[in-house]
């Protein structure tokens, strides 16, 4: 009974942040052009779907790394952990299949398999390493995983740089200043998506992450092991005191976390739409915008699912802003007011406690005194 | 000798950002608000600043109006920041939402009202704020080159504003209360601290300092804007981090980050480490690694103010 109204408000306050957010869009396109401002906020609201099959085809398409950064990060506060370093790992992952696309040779139909779970792998690497210092260490993963943020950015950046065999680069165009294409066999399949929104970029990426919202659901809230992460989440203390390996979940988790966000990484890069290693000392955007998402959908698999499926929404309804004096940037205005104000969701459901417990109050004070009256 | 002058001024140019900001940290973290916002308030004040610079260039120029810049870099942090406050103590909110909400929002505010003032989002401005050569102490032996020579004011403010918060934190009634409220907040309240209003203070001087930071970031080391400080915000946690929660051992670690920062953007004008072959993307790890090694030592016997990150609740005992 509790527990369902802790859902209801949290989704209420996760509606209330995204009026407020699109409201503040809004109202900063009516500062900046008075005529221009509701055509423009239309566009942002309605773009993708007036561009019919091929919009839709572009909101699943960029929702596939959203979706699953954000299930990284999700899955990793479901466990009581912050994942900022979803980035590195989205960055190892997309490194880790470039690598394969490119250098791995005559694997024919199961190249893109391969590609993938090395990009898999790389991302667990990279997760696990704040998993296991927290463990050991009691190194806090927010800090740790901000380094590695950089290091991996860095560590990317210098090997698909410099990394030469016989004089020649292996990873590296630089007629392009970026990397290679990828092998036409590495590029993941399209499962009729492109038939189904012809002229957009739309693959099978997006099925894949759907797949595994339903797998890590199924992981929290249907196995022990999902149990004992969730338990050591909600209190360390209690699920130790349990006899749950607590180090153990916790470097399990993180690995995961990572796994995921490298499997974003990899489905991104390989997905035959022009996306290359480039040489910039930015660290990726994929991993932060996670946070969000993750925030928004209320860390619940599904909620995360949906989360994912309306930034990527309002991001190619506002690709068509550029139709108008606005830049794209106020969609990540947008973004991030709904965040902000979602970070107020704690205050609505106590709120909406509080209401609840008033009117039980009333209840039984109602029928204290009646009973009182029965013995008189 | 030459080849010290230049690591030593570059250095300054790195350093001394990292500072103000890791120091602002200090400040918030010191009341009990983890504040993961610094890199978007400096990104904030950098723009804000900059983008007065670029407006006035036409009639101003030289130092009264870096002076300008530097009020508006502080009131912008400080203002911004009191957005991160507000859903930290009024709110209760989780602190690393709101800071994550504030990094996203101030890139995205930058480039956007920058292309609607000007059409592009780089705001450029003229540096018209390099000191050759302070008068007199730029002409001693060694400490002149070292450090009175190709300067900028915002280097001394920057030591100056370390003295301070030296002082205010170790030796005033104001920053024993802050402390408190960092490390007990419920001893705090008993004892008659208004927690709310000191956590307010701690983020908006931390706010105010970010702002300052990245204003003090861009000029030395650009001619404009283009709404990123490089995730210095983030490295200055880490300095933070590094330095313990405390503002001379703050210093000793900005001076390491600055120093591996410098080294790594400008070895290649420096004759012995180009012949020593190291690829430059070693320095440009060796900060980030080097936090990961320290934080693995000292991390089982932290010295993080206790209460930070957690929401003060009076009625909780």
């Amino acid at each position: 009974m509790k527990k369902k109204h802790l859902d209801i408000s949290g989704f209420l306050s996760s509606i209330l942040a995204i009026i407020i957010g699109l409201a503040v869009g809004f109202i900063i396109l009516l500062i900046c052009n008075k005529n221009q401002a509701i055509p423009g906020f239309q566009t942002i609201i309605t773009g993708a779907i007036t561009h019919g099959q091929k919009g839709i085809g572009q909101v699943f398409y960029y929702a596939t790394p959203l979706i699953l950064c954000g299930l990284a990060v999700g899955f990793a506060f479901k466990t009581g952990l912050f994942n900022i370093g979803a980035s590195g790992q989205f960055t190892m992952g997309a490194f880790g299949a470039t690598l394969i696309g490119i250098c791995i040779k005559n694997l024919g139909q199961v190249h893109w398999i391969v590609a993938l779970l090395v990009a898999i792998i790389f991302g667990a690497i990279w997760g696990s390493i704040p998993g296991i210092l927290k463990a050991f260490f009691n190194v806090n993963e927010v800090i740790s995983a901000i380094m590695l943020n950089y290091v991996g950015m860095y560590l990317v950046n210098w090997i698909v740089g410099s990394w030469k065999i016989g004089g020649k680069q292996v990873l590296f165009n630089s007629l392009r200043n970026e990397s290679y294409n990828v092998s036409q066999s590495a590029i993941i399949p399209k499962w009729g998506l492109d038939k189904l929104f012809p002229g957009s970029s739309a693959n099978s990426g997006i099925i894949i992450a759907i797949i595994v919202v339903i797998l890590i659901y199924l992981l929290l809230e249907k196995t022990t092991f999902g149990f004992e992460l969730k338990a050591v989440g909600y209190n360390k203390h209690a699920g130790k005191y349990a006899g749950i390996n607590e180090k153990k979940n916790i470097i399990l988790a993180m690995l995961i976390s990572g796994a995921i966000a490298g499997l974003a990484g990899g489905l991104v890069f390989l997905s035959g739409t022009g996306r290359h290693i480039e040489i910039v000392d930015v660290v990726a955007d994929e991993g932060f915008t996670g946070i969000s998402v993750a925030l928004l959908g209320l860390s619940n698999p599904f909620g995360v699912l949906l989360a994912g499926l309306f930034i990527a929404y309002l991001q190619s309804g506002g690709f068509y802003l550029q139709l108008f004096s606005f830049s794209t940037e106020i969609i990540d205005i947008i973004v991030a007011v709904i965040i902000y104000f979602s970070a107020f969701a704690l205050i609505v459901r106590l709120f909406i406690m509080r209401i609840h417990q008033k009117n039980e109050n009333k209840e039984k004070k109602l029928n204290k005194s009646d009973k009182k009256r029965g013995v008189e | 000798m030459d080849v010290v002058y230049f690591i030593v001024q570059q250095t300054m140019f790195f350093m001394v950002p990292l500072l103000i900001v890791a120091l602002g940290g200090m400040f918030s973290e010191r009341s009990g608000i983890v504040n993961i916002a610094l890199e978007g308030i400096m990104t904030m004040g950098a723009f804000t600043s900059i983008l007065f610079l670029n407006l006035t260039g036409k009639f101003m120029s030289g130092q009264m109006q870096l002076l300008i810049a530097i009020l508006i870099a502080l009131a912008t942090g400080g203002i911004f920041s009191l957005f991160h406050a507000y859903a930290s103590i009024n709110m209760k909110a989780d602190q690393t939402i709101s800071g994550t909400a504030l990094n996203m929002f101030a890139p995205a505010f930058a480039i956007f009202v920058a292309r609607v003032i000007q059409n592009v989002q780089q705001v450029q401005f003229v540096n018209t704020f390099r000191i050759e050569s302070v008068p007199i102490l730029g002409s001693i032996p060694i400490i002149g080159p070292l450090f009175f020579q190709n300067t900028y004011i915002t280097t001394y403010i920057g030591f100056l504003i370390l003295i301070i918060s030296y002082i205010v934190l170790f030796k005033t009634r104001f920053g024993l209360r802050l402390r408190a409220c960092g490390e007990h907040p419920h001893a705090a309240d008993a004892a008659g601290v208004n927690v709310s209003i000191m956590q307010y203070a701690g983020v908006f001087i931390s706010g105010a300092l970010a702002g300052l930071g990245g204003l003090v970031f861009v000029v030395p080391t650009s001619t404009n804007f283009n709404a990123t400080v490089s995730g210095y915000g983030f490295l200055a946690i880490a300095v933070l981090i590094f330095g313990q929660w405390n503002p001379i051992k703050i210093l000793g670690a900005a001076i390491f980050f600055g120093l591996t920062k410098a080294i790594a953007s400008a070895y290649s004008g420096i004759p012995f480490l180009v012949s020593l072959n190291i690829p430059s993307y070693l320095y440009k790890m060796i900060p980030y690694i080097a936090t990961l090694l320290v934080l693995i030592f000292t991390s089982k016997k932290s010295s993080a103010p206790r209460a930070s990150g957690v929401p003060f609740d009076k009625g909780q005992r």
